[in-house]
């Protein structure tokens, strides 16, 4: 990473693991949490997000000095709305039932609270190519925090990865379905998301024990 | 009436915003800690929610979907704004917020001292979009009936919050495994409410034959109607042929 300095590599790595938007911040669980019934929802949702913050944060750090303070809220909104109406067009365009699946979802992305976090907390403090990095960093913390939900949910909800049967065909009982594996259709309905959510939390904080809340 | 009374109890308990589409999920997680906030803000969601839908109704009705400039005149039939919702919606939640903040004050001070500081967060919280966008996609037929989801949903939403601030008071007193604490045993609390208000979802569709026999009414000249626009097309089609 010859590129980037010590600090900049900080921006990316930090919010991957120990600044996590999800885990740590607890920013954008809405949408993390309802579309990661199938892998594929969750990497596009993935993309999408990483596309409107990395975006949205260039365009806010070059207008912050312009920007009047009490007006800043619309502002932002009006330019996450924009991206976001971008995104919604090109998914219907190339992906119809995908954007029919994560329906409003795409929507939400512009209430999604690690997007207004990032441009208040970071954006609007500091320079384009910074802004950047931490947008882009930022938003693949939470992507992989919604890979790796999509992943057991889709897994153990219905045996496949992005569609493909991994486990083997239930119905035809090849695989692990031959030595009587049922897959557990509860992973699929929305509880489970917020279990998985909470047991990913448990994981990372016994790992790191300085991120223990007290109450 | 009757779709009124289905509609106010579905909004509440099986499409409850939070266990059941988790939106505004990142206020109920962060304001949730003392039960006397979490009212502060339920009510507010509700407040807002009950002034946007409807408003949003309206501007999807009249200006953004397929054919809604027809009022304008013949010549505006064709045009379908819908790409314009996200915009538009988020422009009207965000001034509304404002005005209702500025009413709110100058009228009620002592209701703009409870709700007052939540105001502005609610402008960001996906439960407000969230409503708009689910009328929209879910296809609210009257007015009414979007005030009324509005409200409902937001009263679902309220209930979440106010249960899992109760729960929240009583778990300081717990012995919750060390890792968990705080935000990773709020999630495993939902999840388990959750799972608890998905037995609502029998009570619509277990009731009596007079429930029931509603929806297929309301299909059944539907379903007459495009087959019959498919047939005129069919022979509108054949006619322009043999001419």
């Amino acid at each position: 990473m010859g590129l980037l300095s010590k600090k900049d590599q900080k921006l990316i790595l930090d919010p991957l693991a120990d600044d996590n938007p999800i885990t740590i911040q607890v920013l954008g669980i809405c949408s993390a949490l309802a579309i990661t019934a199938q892998l594929k929802a969750s990497i596009v949702m993935a993309i999408s997000v990483i596309f409107v913050l990395g975006i949205g944060n260039v365009v806010i750090s070059l207008m912050r000095n312009i920007i009047p303070s009490k007006i800043r809220i619309i502002v932002q909104l009006i330019v996450v709305a924009t991206l976001v109406i971008i995104v919604d067009q090109v998914l219907k365009a190339y992906a119809y039932t995908l954007s029919k699946e994560l329906s409003v979802f795409v929507g939400l992305i512009i209430t999604n609270c690690i997007i207004m976090g990032r441009f208040e907390a970071f954006a609007l403090g500091n320079g384009p190519w910074r802004s950047f990095l931490d947008g882009i960093g930022n938003a693949l913390g939470y992507g992989v925090i919604l890979i790796i939900v999509g992943f057991f949910r889709e897994l153990l909800g219905s045996g496949t990865l992005l569609g493909i049967k991994v486990l083997g065909d239930p119905i035809e009982l090849t695989g692990l379905y031959k030595y009587g594996y049922e897959n557990n259709g509860f992973m699929l309905l929305s509880p489970m998301a917020l279990i998985v959510v909470g047991l990913i939390i448990w994981v990372q904080r016994s790992r790191n024990k300085a991120l223990i809340e007290e109450n | 009436m009757l779709e009124h009374v289905e509609l106010f109890f579905k909004s509440i308990f099986i499409d409850n915003m939070v266990f059941a589409t988790f939106l505004g999920m990142c206020s109920y997680l962060a304001v949730s800690k003392k039960v006397s906030t979490a009212v502060g803000l339920g009510a507010a969601v509700i407040f807002v929610l009950a002034v946007t839908v409807p408003l949003n109704w309206l501007l999807d009705q009249y200006i953004l979907r397929d054919g809604a400039l027809s009022w304008l005149g013949p010549e505006y039939a064709d045009y379908d704004l819908s790409f314009l919702s996200f915009i538009l919606f988020i422009a009207t939640i965000a001034t509304m917020v404002q005005l209702v903040e500025i009413v709110v004050e100058k009228f009620s001070p002592s209701l703009y001292n409870s709700l007052g500081i939540f105001l502005p967060l609610i402008a960001v919280n996906c439960a407000i979009l969230g409503g708009s966008l689910f009328m929209q996609s879910r296809d609210i037929q009257s007015l009414g009936l979007a005030f009324n989801y509005g409200i409902s949903s937001g009263i679902g939403w309220f209930l979440a919050i106010l249960a899992i601030a109760a729960i929240r008071e009583k778990i300081r007193y717990s012995n919750v495994p060390a890792p968990l604490r705080g935000l990773g045993i709020t999630f495993i609390i939902t999840g388990l409410m959750a799972i608890g208000f998905m037995s609502f979802g029998g009570m619509l569709t277990g009731g009596d034959e007079e429930e029931e026999a509603t929806p297929v009414a309301q299909i059944a000249p539907t379903v007459e109607e495009e087959i019959k626009v498919v047939a005129e097309t069919v022979i509108a089609t054949i006619n322009e042929k043999e001419d």
